[in-house]
């Protein structure tokens, strides 16, 4: 469904992402795994259009998206949940979900709100007004409303308390069984394993291992000097 | 009355209300400034340009539709739609292509754009002073506030105002548009990762700004002599009522508009010769307590 071919990505004239290439299959949850400043975020972007790769392709469901506006990939069928959240600080929980473009209609806010029901109960609060795992949950929320059907989710974990986190990994395989395929990039290595089953781990703009997570989890040596643990 | 006349005399009362048909020429052209500066992040100079266009136009179309009431209404519903004509094609040609440089090259930009604009009005309508009749059925005095007679036609500026304020609110704050275009004025790149296309809308909020200084330039015609160099005075008063009120708040635009024209208004009775230092006066004042403006800028 996604193929990302060798892509080289620069910020200005920094180089931070070194051929890195990674395929994630329909209904598959993979991992992107790495340290701070590894290069999840910047992969993320350069599959969004964001940042878009200098060099590489980038495909999906057979199309060539490389170098195409975000708007036209989130009408693709890409959702985007970025790893600093960025909800729409000003407008209320329900005009965030409204204002995204419907592509189709396999989801709706009383879908989103059924899978999120906090969200439901403060619909009428202003966003910038949320906890952290609130606007977590709303900028999930707000990627789902394009029914995706590939979601980019950057450490959703990020700095959330461990009661939350525990929410949202449910919340998370609940998406996977509705056949959405996703790529996760996380820190929190024991949080992600518990969702993916395949993963790829990055460090310093370069893929340095891929492969099953039983495969990651006999890899002492990539376990300690990539991921820490 | 009487009561109220023993606290402020009518003579102040009336003053007062000059100051409010002001404010509402102040207001409609800052507010579309302030939202493209909001949104968009364009200080426009040029925005000044659009106004005296309008005013133009509006000498026009009312000359062609007959100079009565006709060329009037025909002037305030066609002119600030031709001077939204302008803007689109602007926005098109030249601006969308722009919104990621700096402020200064934007600014330079822009004033480069009213020069220019300023000769587009120089070479159609040449330099001569235009007027635009008050239409007939505003023409004439009320007597308010113990006989002070008081225009008509300013009267008519003190409804339209509102009626502006509440439009602007509604689509702001309720249509799908106004909902993305206060997203975008935070963060206009998440708005294109959920799916919509940022350029169209930051075209669309152009040219409602501009519509703005349009529908301006239309209202003040008939209260004043239509000139090349309206749009100086008018873009320095309006950029300092926004900088006063708050970058980017459509509200602040309101509410700056507010102090600038009744300091005016009132300034003139305090000290009749002196009377224009006021609304300067006021915005020092309040930039010395608040150098961000009195509301929450978007800045």
């Amino acid at each position: 469904m996604l193929d990302v071919k060798g892509i080289h990505t620069y910020y200005g004239l920094s180089h931070i992402l070194f051929d890195v290439s990674l395929t994630v299959s329909k209904g598959e949850v993979v991992g992107l795994l790495g340290r701070n400043g590894a290069g999840k975020s910047t992969t993320m972007r350069s599959i969004m259009g964001l940042t878009p790769p200098k060099e590489g392709s980038i495909s999906f469901n057979g199309d060539n998206i490389t170098g195409q506006k975000p708007y036209l990939l989130f009408r693709k069928g890409i959702g985007y949940v970025p790893d600093d959240r960025r909800v729409f600080a000003d407008l209320s929980v329900d005009d965030n979900l409204e204002i995204v473009h419907n592509r189709k209609t396999d989801w709706n806010k009383e879908r989103v709100y059924e899978l999120f029901p906090a969200l439901s109960e403060i619909k009428t609060r202003r966003a910038g007004n949320l906890s952290g795992g609130e606007q977590q949950m709303l900028t999930i929320a707000r990627a789902l409303m394009g029914s995706p059907e590939l979601l980019l989710l950057d450490e959703p974990t990020e700095g959330l308390a461990p009661l939350i986190v525990r929410d949202l990994e449910e919340q998370i395989l609940k998406l996977k069984d509705a056949g959405i395929s996703i790529l996760l990039s996380e820190q929190n290595v024991r949080s992600a394993l518990k969702m993916i089953s395949r993963a790829y781990v990055i460090d310093n703009g370069s893929i340095r291992f891929a492969g099953t997570v039983s495969e990651l989890e006999a890899n002492d040596e990539v376990k300690k000097k990539y991921l820490m643990v | 009355m009487d009561i109220l006349y023993a606290i402020i005399p009518p003579r102040v009362l009336s003053q007062i209300l000059v100051g409010l048909s002001r404010t509402t020429i102040l207001f409609i052209v800052s507010s579309g400034l302030s939202l493209i500066l909001g949104v968009l992040r364009i200080p426009n100079i040029a925005h000044g340009s659009l106004y005296m266009i309008g005013a133009f136009m509006a000498y026009s179309l009312s000359i062609f539709f007959g100079g009565g009431d006709l060329g009037f209404w025909m002037a305030l519903i066609g002119a600030p739609l031709g001077v939204a004509i302008v803007s689109l094609v602007a926005e098109r040609g030249l601006f969308q292509y722009l919104y990621e440089r700096e402020h200064l090259m934007l600014l330079l930009l822009t004033f480069a754009f009213s020069l220019v604009f300023g000769d587009l009005v120089k070479i159609v309508w040449g330099t001569e002073y235009k007027s635009v009749p008050v239409p007939q059925m505003f023409q004439g005095f009320v007597n308010l506030f113990g006989g002070l007679p008081f225009p008509l036609y300013n009267l008519f500026l003190l409804i339209v105002g509102p009626i502006v304020a509440v439009a602007l609110w509604f689509i702001v704050n309720k249509t799908k548009i106004g909902k993305i275009a206060r997203a975008a004025a935070v963060d206009r790149e998440m708005v294109g990762a959920v799916g919509i296309n940022v350029s169209w809308v930051f075209a669309i909020v152009f040219v409602i700004g501009c519509l703005l200084a349009g529908l301006g330039g239309v209202l003040v015609a008939p209260t004043v002599s239509v000139t090349l160099g309206m749009d100086h005075t008018l873009i320095m008063e309006a950029f300092l009522i926004v900088i006063m009120g708050g970058l980017g708040n459509i509200w602040g635009a309101l509410l700056g508009a507010l102090i600038f024209g009744l300091a005016q208004s009132l300034g003139i009775l305090i000290w009749s010769q002196f009377g224009i230092i006021f609304p300067y006066a006021a915005v020092i004042i309040v930039l010395l307590f608040r150098p961000t403006g009195l509301l929450r800028a978007t800045w």
